[in-house]
């Protein structure tokens, strides 16, 4: 295996919460590596802390109430992010790593027009000259397929659409040519046929640059068909990572199982969706033993009190947070009745 | 057959375009939001009605229930005709039509609980004798799979699924035959999601409840409709049964969504049509058939450019509006 571009050790992000609640844990222990030109897929659902992952690897947690724990290790480049000096971590972020946003229309500044918002990393970070960088927006919007881009550069964020302004963010993500994409949630604001000429654009893109994509979605349809490798996230912790192949043949964490049987599928027969009870509990108050225990149909004693490590399933690559792992027959047994 | 109990002819909505000299000066065009819009439901099925931003799906529910006025076009609902009736008797009628809106969040009133907010119809409407109402919440929250001690919450203290269940609950109080669903699960994560729509499907069944579900995701509306119907830019270019829908798509648009739908599964073989460009605006929709500038086709011609092809009957139950309809993409 080569050597990750990005390594991320033991994150913890807290918030310190007013209403009584006391301290939210929304990033509570979470380790993965990013490997070269690989796409990772960052999944789980709203809460469980994936956007507040992406967020501490580029420092943009809002402090306070946010905080980084310490002890948490952010590593790129033998570097570890969090401690570096201001200085030298902008001359990292929006340039070997760069990230886009959700929300195209509230991520791009309204008065600008779309040529300086993506001149402006080649500006800063690459110090060309106005002309110069200019140029290149208007050969980075060619590549990003808007048309006729020597005009639009002029255009205004509000005079595209969706899918469009999304090309944009791509646009100023890429000028520099980072070694790392960070695309939260790149297309679930976008119609499906946006969705699936925005995510061609980002597989050919990354072959074309060779980066690392870490690709946060809670839509499992979108890593099964962009994503090398999944890493599935549940109350602040990672509860399952796998090669997309393996996790989709066979899901080790009871949570990786029931996100997929919820799944309304296009590809199956009508039938009754299978659904996980409950919702995801509070930041404030996980619960005890394993945090998935209350929702989980297999857990035992043992869930209740005792919180799982990740454990090697046996399949290449595979790691659950789940006892089963150490008892198969009791969900052979619950899967049989 | 039975007559359906909702049956919508040639439904129009018209706005006013923009205006120019800072909104003071005359509109300029028309907005045709939708643009003659036909179908019927049975009682206790659904139609799934299925269209991406701006193809107008939203208009036609708001004009249903008269939240906005219509162009032109007749509802009828059961034996009365919707769009000509009076206040009062529009009043007495909202009861037998309800809607579920999208955003649990902005869709009920947070200065409201969870009991004033479902008692609020049964007083408007006068249903239910005061003593007798703290039951009624009781039994529809229940009802909604939510335990009764949340009847006292407000809606900041539920999670995004448990408000999606106030608002189905509170569409229910007033027990309604037709049930316009607008999005309801697209703001819920998947595991509440199937959820809500293993409820919705199970209210359909006890209560006999006849759903117009607008959705933009079509693996969603296979789960729940019986018929579907795909709107573009203010028309419903393709109708059918929803298995005839999934397994032979007429219209080259309803071929090209299936086809971007994503599939959870790494190994899935599919021919990925992409299609280029956006939807075009309704204030200015392109000459000839609404699709023709991104269609996929490969026998798209001249004709295309000139002529707006009719919805017409293709197979049994199945209507589309492309002039190759007998022709399917590959």
């Amino acid at each position: 295996m080569p050597d990750p571009l990005l390594r991320v050790r033991d994150l913890r992000t807290y918030f310190v919460t007013d209403q009584g609640g006391g301290t939210a844990r929304a990033v509570d222990g979470v380790s993965f590596d990013l490997l070269p030109g690989e796409t990772l897929g960052l999944v789980g659902e709203s809460g469980c802390g994936k956007t507040v992952t992406s967020l501490s690897i580029l420092r943009l947690i809002p402090e306070p109430p946010g905080h980084v724990r310490p002890g948490s290790v952010i590593e790129f480049e033998g570097r570890d992010l969090l401690t570096l000096p201001p200085r030298q971590l902008r001359a990292i972020r929006g340039n070997r790593i760069a990230m886009i946003f959700q929300e195209p229309m509230t991520s791009l500044n309204p008065v600008l027009t779309i040529g300086d918002q993506v001149a402006e990393a080649a500006i800063v970070h690459q110090r060309l000259t106005r002309a110069a960088a200019r140029a290149r927006a208007i050969d980075m919007l060619r590549q990003v397929g808007i048309p006729e881009p020597a005009e639009r550069v002029d255009h205004y964020p509000h005079q595209l659409s969706g899918g469009m302004r999304q090309r944009v963010m791509i646009a100023m993500a890429l000028i520099c040519r980072p070694q790392i994409l960070i695309a939260d949630e790149p297309t679930t604001a976008l119609d499906v046929t946006i969705q699936a000429q925005i995510l061609e654009l980002l597989r050919r893109l990354q072959q074309q640059l060779g980066m690392a994509v870490l690709l946060i979605t809670h839509d499992l349809g979108v890593v099964a068909g962009s994503a090398d490798r999944v890493v599935v996230m549940y109350a602040g912790q990672v509860v399952e990572t796998a090669p997309t192949r393996a996790l989709f043949a066979s899901p080790g964490h009871p949570y990786t199982e029931g996100l997929m049987a919820s799944i309304p599928r296009l590809d199956r027969p009508r039938e009754r969706l299978h659904s996980i009870p409950g919702a995801v509990p509070a930041a404030t108050a996980w619960p005890t033993g394993c945090r998935f225990h209350p929702r989980c149909p297999y857990a035992w004693d043992k869930c209740r009190t005792e919180a799982p490590p990740l454990l090697e399933t046996g399949q290449s690559g595979q790691q659950a947070r789940c006892w089963l792992v150490t008892e198969p027959a009791r969900r052979a047994a619950r899967v049989a009745s | 057959m039975t007559a359906p109990l909702v049956r919508v002819d040639d439904l129009v909505k018209h706005y006013p375009g923009p205006r120019a000299w800072l909104g003071l000066g005359k509109p300029r065009g028309t907005v045709r939001a939708v643009d003659g819009v036909t179908f019927a439901i049975p009682a206790a099925k659904t139609l799934g009605l299925v269209g991406e931003s701006g193809s107008g799906k939203t208009t036609v529910a708001r004009t249903l229930l008269r939240l906005t006025e219509p162009t032109a076009g007749t509802f009828r609902l059961g034996d009365d005709d919707v769009f000509t009736l009076q206040p009062a008797p529009l009043r007495r009628l909202r009861r037998r039509m309800q809607i579920v809106f999208q955003d649990p969040y902005s869709s009920l009133n947070p200065r409201m609980t969870v009991r004033q907010t479902l008692a609020e119809p049964l007083v408007i409407h006068e249903l239910v004798p005061k003593p007798e109402r703290d039951g009624r919440v009781a039994a529809l929250l229940e009802e909604v799979g939510l335990d009764r001690d949340l009847a006292d919450h407000y809606p900041h203290e539920l999670s995004g699924g448990q408000r999606q269940r106030v608002g189905i609950a509170r569409a229910l109080s007033v027990e309604p035959q037709f049930l316009v669903c607008d999005e309801p699960v697209s703001a819920l994560d998947v595991s509440v999601q199937a959820q809500v729509l293993n409820l919705l499907a199970d209210l359909q069944r006890t209560r006999r409840l006849t759903y117009l579900f607008i959705a933009h995701d079509l693996a969603v509306v296979k789960h729940i409709a019986d018929e579907v119907a795909v709107m573009y830019l203010g028309r419903i270019v393709e109708r059918a049964p929803a298995t005839t829908v999934y397994r032979d798509p007429r219209h080259p648009y309803t071929k090209s969504l299936l086809s971007a739908v994503p599939v959870p599964d790494p190994d899935a073989q599919r021919q990925r049509i992409v299609l280029e460009g956006d939807v075009p605006s309704p204030a200015h929709p392109p000459s000839g058939c609404p699709f023709h500038p991104r269609c996929p086709h490969p026998m798209k011609n001249d004709r295309c450019r000139t002529e707006i092809p009719v919805l017409r009957p293709v197979a049994a139950g199945q209507v589309a509006a492309c002039h190759f309809a007998e022709h399917p993409m590959p």
